[in-house]
């Protein structure tokens, strides 16, 4: 019963809350949709604390994410352990470089004065949901080795279950606790995310890329272009 | 031909007296807010001196400004290559201790002390941790201090000057400096907005002012990096680029910007200039000797009856092209050549142009002869002036001395001739030869001297017409646009909900 409340109900519940605030927050709120840099306060040690955490969470994220679309894809380039020890380690690294990168910047956080006047309760809700969110996982995959192989064998399924409407968690029931504490926390960081600092994720700058470099903007409709 | 006008600026180097009016009075209007406290969209510096922030004008650390790489121009920070890889961390921006920690001081203790042996005193606070602080830095902390080892002595404008130049600068009894008041240049070709990941930074279009969207900034901070004047500014506490905003509140209601407005040596000039926006880039690629006349060579002639009918057909108003006409900075950079661009070696065109300072008057006295020119070069004692000439030409001409000499040898000139004319201790044929050889008129050395000294309010700013209520009224009744503005954050500045 309570397992049903959270991994059938809970993650609709998120998912809810994660679209409806997310978009309404970006049509109201625009001005507060970005993080809150504290590099201009304090530059130092944060080099050393925010570009491994976020390059370590980029590859830890798109390792999960392609584990969730490809299990079968990902299933079959596991097949040769070379491989498969590979992505192994890789995963492991980009953990322990997201581990160590929050560590530090929640360290630096509280140790810079100037730095802690600007925070507030929900960044602190922020770094403990993320702290036991990598250090959770850095846990598993030191305990339970070899998860790109069973997350596609039982977490895509479920995943894919609650995509359809038709929650499944079959293939999950048999997972340790340790798994299923991380799948929870996971959604309780969705559920979070649009009420926090977490936004600043979704206005990453791709049209930077390619726009020009200058921008006019006009009062007046021009007569003549 | 792509004209456009451009509410530009001189500032007359000679008459500043250092006062930092300026600086209070945007102080009042615009930064006196959390997270604002230690920025000064206005600020006066001395030369030389390091300036504020501390060595902004050291682009080999900061790396501001654009550059030509392999004949395109590209800005020297954050490149769109490099954004994709810095993203996290920006690695050339200024951090607090560039500028200054701000504080007040805890002035109850005055009251509240109890009885004791010493005297109670305030000491200073915070502004950002509200905690007890030791000042180790403020505003203006380098002023008046010309000579000095610590401040004068590491001014970066110093490269490319002798030993004995750079000793004579420090010298006792030989002393010099002068001063330096900064806004944001509003530039044609402007690092901020180019390098804005968010695209939240723009140039508007009728008139050239640079602002940032606060509701786009992501506080990525590539703004602050990319501005090589430094004249963008990040509030902590709002996580939100801010600079100077050329009062456009006031300027659409046809006032000066408070800087403008409030300046007691009447320095500032405020006018209209024609361009050509077809032309920037190819301009922006020319190597830095030929840099700064090129880019006086985009500012067109509104007295040009070609140029005013392209202005006209790109929508341009009538009453805009008027006012360019009349503009006094047309006249200072264009028709005199006095007024020189800051830094044109960044690249970006400002839109400030500064007339050199000729101070200290370099007069002797010889006998009962209060000024004696012993020189058959009626100018030798420009290129002997105090301030070297190479050191002006590193801030004002790319390290190009003949621009500034230029200027230089116009302004003294005009001074002798009305020295002739008022004091009478020059003869008029020995002025009318420097004006001749500083390629000068009689009747343009009155037009200096009027606009120098004698100059009205109404002829130091020219405001054109901003047509504000247009622009309101293609959406909204202007008259219920008026009633609904009002100041501060409309949503407050929380970055969670």
């Amino acid at each position: 019963m309570f397992d049903d409340l959270l991994f059938s109900v809970l993650p609709y519940v998120v998912m809810f809350t994660f679209f409806l605030v997310t978009i309404q927050r970006y049509r109201q709120k625009s001005f507060s949709y970005s993080s809150l840099s504290s590099q201009f306060l304090s530059n130092e040690r944060h080099f050393w604390s925010l570009v491994p955490f976020h390059y370590g969470i980029l590859l830890v994220l798109a390792g999960h994410i392609v584990a969730f679309l490809f299990p079968r894809e990902l299933l079959a380039f596991n097949s040769k352990p070379v491989r498969l020890y590979i992505l192994e380690v890789a995963a492991l690294t980009g953990g322990l470089m997201t581990l160590i990168g929050l560590t530090a910047a929640a360290w630096r956080r509280w140790t810079t004065p100037q730095i802690r006047t600007v925070t507030n309760v929900s960044d602190w809700i922020v770094y403990a949901l993320l702290f036991f969110q990598v250090g959770g996982g850095v846990m598993v995959a030191v305990a339970h080795p070899w998860g790109s192989s069973w997350f596609a064998t039982s977490i895509s399924p479920y995943l894919w279950s609650l995509v359809s409407l038709s929650p499944d968690m079959a293939t999950i029931a048999p997972l340790p606790w340790s798994v299923k504490l991380h799948i929870v926390n996971a959604y309780l960081l969705i559920g979070f995310f649009p009420f926090t600092r977490l936004v600043h994720v979704l206005v990453v700058p791709n049209p930077y890329l390619w726009r020009r470099p200058q921008i006019v903007r006009w009062a007046r409709r021009r007569r003549a272009a | 031909m792509n004209v456009r006008s451009q509410v530009a600026m001189v500032f007359h180097l000679d008459k500043c007296i250092g006062c930092h009016t300026c600086s209070v009075a945007c102080k009042n209007i615009w930064t006196d807010r959390k997270g604002a406290e230690y920025m000064w969209w206005n600020n006066v510096e001395t030369k030389p001196g390091t300036g504020y922030p501390t060595r902004w004008e050291d682009q080999e650390d900061y790396q501001g400004g654009w550059e030509v790489v392999g004949g395109k121009l590209r800005l020297k920070s954050t490149s769109k290559s490099k954004i994709v890889f810095n993203i996290f961390h920006n690695p050339h921006m200024p951090s607090m201790d560039d500028y200054y920690q701000p504080w007040t001081y805890d002035y109850e203790t005055l009251f509240n002390a109890p009885e004791g042996e010493d005297q109670p005193v305030a000491r200073p606070i915070s502004k950002v941790t509200g905690e007890l602080v030791q000042i180790e830095s403020g505003p203006n902390w380098d002023d008046d201090l010309g000579g000095s080892q610590v401040y004068a002595d590491n001014d970066p404008n110093l490269e490319g000057l002798s030993e004995e130049q750079r000793a004579q600068l420090s010298s006792v009894e030989r002393l010099v400096m002068f001063y330096l008041p900064r806004i944001c240049n509003h530039c044609l070709n402007p690092s901020c907005v180019a390098s804005c990941p968010s695209g939240a930074m723009y140039k508007r279009g009728e008139d050239g002012i640079v602002l940032v969207d606060q509701n786009r900034c992501r506080a990525w901070r590539s703004c602050v990096s990319a501005c090589p004047y430094k004249k963008v500014y990040y509030n902590w506490f709002a996580g939100k680029a801010e600079k100077c905003i050329l009062c456009y509140p006031r300027l659409e209601t046809g006032q000066a910007p408070a800087c403008f407005h409030s300046c007691v040596g009447r320095i500032r000039y405020l006018g209209v200039l024609l361009y050509d926006a077809d032309r920037i880039e190819e301009v922006a690629l020319k190597p830095d000797s030929e840099l700064a006349e090129a880019h006086r060579s985009l500012i067109l002639d509104p007295h040009d009856p070609l140029v005013a009918a392209a202005a006209r057909a790109n929508g341009i108003d009538e009453a805009v092209i008027e006012s360019a006409r009349k503009s006094p900075v047309y006249k200072f950079v264009k028709e005199w050549g006095l007024a020189l661009p800051p830094h044109v070696e960044y690249r970006t065109f400002p839109m400030l142009f500064y007339v050199p300072p000729l101070s200290p008057v370099m007069s002797t006295r010889a006998g009962s002869e209060a000024i004696s020119h012993g020189s058959p070069s009626l100018f030798h004692d420009i290129d002997e002036s105090r301030i070297p000439v190479q050191y002006l030409a590193n801030l004002f001409g790319a390290g190009e001395e003949d621009g500034v000499r230029y200027a230089l040898r116009k302004q003294k000139a005009v001074r002798w001739w009305r020295r002739a004319r008022t004091v009478g201790d020059v003869d008029e044929a020995t002025a009318l030869r420097m004006l001749d050889e500083a390629d000068c008129t009689p009747e343009q050395a009155e037009a200096i001297y009027q606009l120098t000294t004698l100059c009205s309010f109404e002829e130091r700013f020219v405001i054109p017409p901003m047509h504000r209520e247009e622009a309101i009224a293609m959406v909204q009744d202007p008259r219920e646009a008026q009633a609904s503005m009002g100041f501060g954050f409309s949503t407050g500045t929380g970055r969670s909900i």
